[in-house]
């Protein structure tokens, strides 16, 4: 067998591997996770992860959409080729508020999506998890959880036991 | 995307409270019946897209393109004579064209509520809709959009909408609320995609596995090369736009996060879009046009024509799918109960609009609407207050509720009414206005209205690609939501309780 990426192993239902994935946890694992076809509630908590870093990128494009929804106006209307429009003034923060308010959440959004992407590290189309056919029925109901080899703790003996003693079945290696 | 769980941390002082009080368990009906598991569900809504195509598909699909014609047919005649194609005529210069934006506008509006409202209020039951009705809203907003951007005039100019230097180096003007429009809707139309398409990342990864799967077993004896061929070219597609998501724990912490960020900003951006839509009129100083009532208003009659829309479409997609256990009898009544809201809304408005237009004391104001009603339009006004005030009342009844095929032809009257309600809107305040020697009458042309019926056709076309090409309904949320994805575990029966 070439080199090992590491060991997959299923849980019954959403209770065993959540409270497996406690375990997990607890027993100092780093470079692992947890895989279901559906989120499950509270699961960061049990998988010891922080909040969310996607937030951060929503601001940046919230505030990047502002910003620009004002200066176009600005720029535009005011400063470039001022247009007298029914004694109204050329600027104002009042009638862009529309601009910039739809640009700001314009913004945010792809920010938010983008931010996904990054935070997640995606797209990466190929992972050796793919090659498992008891990783691919994840999709159906299969729940998975995977210790990679390049974990500080990582042993092919110990953690395989130890995955089956926190109620682990078909256990599995995947090579890189 | 997330629904409460009871808190299994309970003190010791409070367990024995409830052992001693013994509360009765809350009867909910559960969001998906029968004791469905997971594999139940994926499989059902994975195999509309991976089975063969069925025969009403293709009838479908051609009576659509042929509906569909009418509207390229509409547009090229115009283009190639000009606007006067259509039966705008001084003073009615918003015929049908403003019409049918408002109309196609309003009827997305329902399914950004779904996707986004109804998740920050943590309401189960819109995950088995909201993907349809998503895909609603994207189509709805490519037809609405047709409209405006042919009426003015020349077309192959209408990039000028937005902030690009052009040659004549004149900039948008930002005063108008038209121009507002153009930023509101393309926002709205984007962020639409954006959220719809994020939400569908794991159920398109779903769909790569799947046709992994069979290709990796092979089995295709007796299905022919062309089942396999299209496994094969699944396996691609799918994985393209799935990015590679591999349902890590990782990866559904941040796509919650995500998610349920978008539903915070879709809801003030659907919000803001029939506002701004409004302001198209109301900040007009046209009689009839010019109150404040106008967004509020306009937001409900948008949510209302939505939600009629939304069953006009999923009632008859659940009879042919089989999908009576994803879509229960508590959906429909559920969908029933906003039209009814939203409908009572409507009808408060209408009235209210009345009292102003006597209370305000203004002579034009009452007379555009006294006109409305008792003037030469008097029969668009009736279809309007019939179809959106007194159709919508009878969703008051469980048996109306629970009739079906009553349900579908109420919800076709709401289209109808809502349509009507932005025809009087329109054409009512244009047609009598200020000085009675420039008074006219709007008739559509011929030209309008094949473009208009078309554009049932484009919607129609769309809906059946997204039917057939990608999965309609959210695969993950609609687990999430059952008792077996309870990670605490579910009491009562071992599968069909919902907590």
């Amino acid at each position: 067998m070439s080199e090992s990426y590491g060991i997959i192993a299923s849980f019954p239902d959403t209770p065993a591997f959540f409270h497996a994935a406690e375990k997990v946890r607890d027993a100092g694992y780093k470079k692992w996770d947890t895989y279901s076809s559906f989120p499950v509630h509270g699961m960061p908590a049990a998988q010891g992860q922080p909040r969310s870093k996607v937030p951060v990128f929503t601001f940046c494009g919230g505030v990047s959409g502002f910003t620009l929804g004002m200066t176009i106006v600005w720029f535009m209307n005011a400063f470039n080729y001022p247009l007298i429009v029914g004694g109204q003034p050329f600027f104002s923060p009042v009638f862009p508020f529309p601009i910039m308010y739809e640009l700001t959440i314009l913004l945010s959004a792809f920010g938010t999506l983008g931010g996904m992407f990054i935070t997640n590290l995606l797209p990466q189309h190929y992972n050796p998890l793919f090659n498992s056919e008891k990783f691919l029925e994840v999709s159906g109901d299969r729940l998975v959880i995977a210790i990679e080899a390049r974990d500080g703790q990582y042993d092919p003996v110990a953690t395989r036991r130890f995955l089956e003693e926190i109620g682990g079945t078909d256990i599995e290696e995947v090579s890189a | 995307m997330a629904t409460t769980t009871q808190d299994s941390s309970m003190d010791a002082t409070q367990a024995a409270l409830l052992a001693k009080v013994q509360p009765a368990e809350l009867q909910e009906q559960p969001l998906v019946t029968n004791n469905r598991d997971f594999n139940w569900v994926t499989d059902k809504i994975c195999r509309i897209v991976e089975t063969k195509t069925p025969t009403w598909w293709w009838i479908c699909m051609a009576v659509a393109l042929m509906t569909a014609s009418f509207t390229g047919l509409g547009l090229l005649w115009l283009v190639s004579s000009g606007v006067g194609v259509w039966g705008l005529a001084n003073p009615i210069n918003w015929g049908w064209a403003i019409v049918n934006f408002v109309f196609w506008i309003g009827i997305g509006h329902a399914g950004t509520l779904i996707s986004a409202v109804l998740c920050l209020l943590k309401q189960g039951w819109r995950t088995s809709i909201n993907r349809a009705a998503e895909a609603m809203t994207i189509f709805a907003v490519v037809c609405a959009g047709i409209f405006p951007l042919f009426h003015v005039g020349r077309v192959w100019f209408g990039w000028w909408l937005f902030p690009i230097p052009n040659s004549n180096g004149i900039w948008p003007q930002f005063r108008s609320p038209l121009e507002w429009d153009v930023f509101a809707v393309s926002t709205y139309g984007t962020v639409s995609v954006l959220f719809w398409y994020m939400g569908m990342i794991p159920d398109l990864s779903v769909l790569r596995d799947r046709a992994v799967q069979r290709l990796k077993k092979n089995a295709y004896e007796g299905a022919g090369a062309l089942a396999k061929g299209m496994d094969i070219f699944r396996k691609n597609f799918y994985a393209v736009f799935a990015m590679g998501w591999r349902n890590a724990g990782n990866h559904w912490r941040n796509y919650e996060m995500a998610y349920l960020i978008l539903a915070g900003i879709s809801t003030p951006l659907v919000l803001s879009v029939h506002t701004i839509v409004s302001f198209d009129f109301a900040l007009a100083v046209l009689p009839g046009w010019h109150t404040t009532i106008f967004p509020p208003y306009f937001v409900a009659g948008a949510i209302f024509s939505g939600f009629g829309m939304v069953l006009t479409l999923m009632l008859p997609l659940r009879a042919l799918y089989g999908m009576h256990d994803l879509i229960t009898q508590r959906h429909i009544d559920n969908m029933c109960k906003i039209c009814l809201g939203t409908g009572s809304i409507v009808g408060y408005a209408y009235i209210m609009e009345f009292f102003i237009a006597w209370y305000g004391a203004n002579p034009y104001e009452s007379f555009a609407f006294i006109n409305r009603a008792f003037g030469q339009y008097w029969w668009a006004y009736v279809m309007m207050f019939s179809c959106n005030v007194f159709t919508p009342q009878l969703f008051w009844f469980k048996k109306v509720r629970e009739n079906w095929a009553l349900v579908w032809i109420m919800s076709i009257f709401i289209n109808v009414g809502m349509w009507f309600e932005r025809f009087v809107i329109t054409v009512t305040s244009l047609a009598n206005d200020f000085m009675p020697s420039s008074w006219g009458y709007y008739s559509p042309t011929m030209v309008d209205i094949l473009t208009f019926f078309g554009t049932f056709g484009l919607f129609s076309v769309l809906f059946l690609l997204f039917l057939r090409f990608l999965p309609l309904m959210p695969i993950a949320e609609v687990k999430f939501v059952m008792p077996a994805a309870d990670p605490h575990g579910h009491h009562g029966d071992a599968k069909g309780d919902h907590h």
